[in-house]
């Protein structure tokens, strides 16, 4: 009797780990179903949390106590349901408050933007343009001056119409107008209040606002001015393969034939209309808020076609609040016009002080034949055979 | 430089235009974000 005893007790003992292993076990039994201190310490490092279990946690009217019973009143959801109810947006909420944010008490994804906005973005943008103010000086002393290599002729030849100028002006003094204001506003709460003091800083953010904000009008009105305009003349073509694979000629002497725009013109050209373009959208997105979402969508569609998955990434995060909306429009305007702020770094350099008779371009429209000759020499020699046969004609 | 001096007499006029028309259509975000509708003004 006693071997049978201790025979059922030891395939008890060895049954009871594998029954056990079956139950699956909770983690966050220790807490109640709270967060534990892992979580917390993973969120602290910037390790995702599946915080679903406390999406959940937002109370149960069934499980509320009968009215006739002691705290019945109460309800079944408790303070802290009712927080988390608000903070991941199933609250049920009324609000006197028009417009598709005002039912937003709580932005969980808030936080991340703002640490974003006032940290990595700064950096962003201080080492890119920076670095490429940096590396045009650097340039500028190891290159020089880029000079027309022939004898001047003493003779011009036009090289933009006056409308041209116009319109390059136009985007030209805007496009500076909106950097500036448009740096001010990014560094104003980390840089100029600090050194200025908010009232300081108030009254030029106010200034700085109405100009970015209507100005943008401006520029948008001279990027389709100059896109109708030179379109045409930036279309690619088979030069543009020669003159990159000389490098336009900078390094190691030469000058690669080329149109009306050389294929590094036309990369510049591309670039302003492409980022230009975005540029304006994210901002009409934020002139007008909540009224153009275009994140949401994107990102839904870039979810179904699986991309995030082609780089490794997890899903793009969909729906997004009223206010994540604006968060990614913020970012994406500065992110992409700080990228075009470091490319017409490039452009104005080009333009001006790096190449001798390249302003007068666009200063007076007119060029000096010898550097049109070196610079753009089929569309030099197009032009001027059109001049002699208008000559001979007359 | 005739072109660039009308760029930036057309800078300030579409700048000024622009705010013009839209505080004339009475676009602001106070105007978007607020409703008279369930507020009870005559109580």
């Amino acid at each position: 009797m006693m071997r049978l005893f201790g025979l059922i007790v030891l395939l008890w003992t060895l049954a009871v780990p594998v029954i056990a292993q079956d139950v699956p076990v909770d983690p966050r039994a220790s807490t109640g179903g709270a967060q534990t201190l892992e979580d917390i310490l993973r969120r602290q490092e910037g390790i995702a949390v599946d915080d679903q279990f406390r999406r959940d946690l937002t109370g149960d009217p069934e499980a509320a106590a009968a009215t006739v019973d002691q705290l019945g009143t109460l309800g079944g959801a408790s303070d802290p349901d009712l927080w988390r109810a608000i903070r991941y947006g199933t609250a049920d909420i009324t609000t006197q408050a028009r417009g598709p944010a005002a039912k937003t008490l709580i932005q969980d994804g808030g936080m991340w933007w703002l640490q974003f906005r006032e940290g990595p973005l700064l950096k962003i943008a201080i080492y890119l343009l920076g670095g490429t103010l940096l590396l045009l000086t650097l340039f500028y002393f190891i290159r020089g001056r880029i000079r027309i290599d022939g004898e001047k002729t003493g003779r011009t030849i036009t090289r933009f119409k006056a409308f041209e100028r116009f319109g390059h002006w136009l985007l030209a003094s805007s496009f500076i107008l909106l950097g500036i204001t448009g740096l001010l506003s990014l560094f104003g709460r980390k840089v100029l209040i600090p050194a200025f003091g908010h009232e300081a800083f108030s009254a030029l953010a106010n200034l700085s606002k109405w100009i970015h904000n209507n100005i943008s009008w401006a520029f948008m009105v001279a990027l389709i001015i100059i896109f109708v305009v030179w379109v045409v003349h930036n279309l690619p073509d088979k030069t543009d393969l020669q003159w990159l694979a000389k490098g336009g000629g900078i390094f190691g002497g030469g000058h690669p034939p080329a149109k009306k725009f050389n294929a590094g013109q036309k990369l510049i050209f591309w670039a302003v209309i492409v980022l230009g373009t975005s540029i304006s959208l994210s901002g009409l997105s934020l002139l007008f808020p909540f009224e153009f979402n275009l994140f949401g969508h994107t990102f839904s569609t870039l979810n179904g076609w699986g991309a995030p998955g082609w780089f490794g990434l997890a899903d793009l995060p969909y729906p997004l609040a009223p206010q994540e909306e604006m968060q990614y429009a913020q970012l994406w305007h500065a992110i992409v016009s700080i990228i075009l702020t470091a490319i017409i770094f490039a452009h104005i350099y080009l333009g001006s002080v790096g190449m001798e008779g390249a302003f007068d371009a666009m200063a007076k429209g007119e060029v000096e034949e010898q550097w049109a000759r070196e610079h753009h020499s089929i569309w030099a020699q197009r032009v001027i055979d059109d001049e002699t046969r208008r000559t001979g004609a007359n | 430089m005739k072109p660039f001096l009308i760029a930036l007499v057309a800078l300030v006029a579409i700048s000024v235009g622009a705010n013009q028309i839209l505080t004339e259509i009475g676009f602001s975000t106070s105007t978007a974000g607020t409703s008279t509708g369930n507020v009870r003004l005559t109580d």
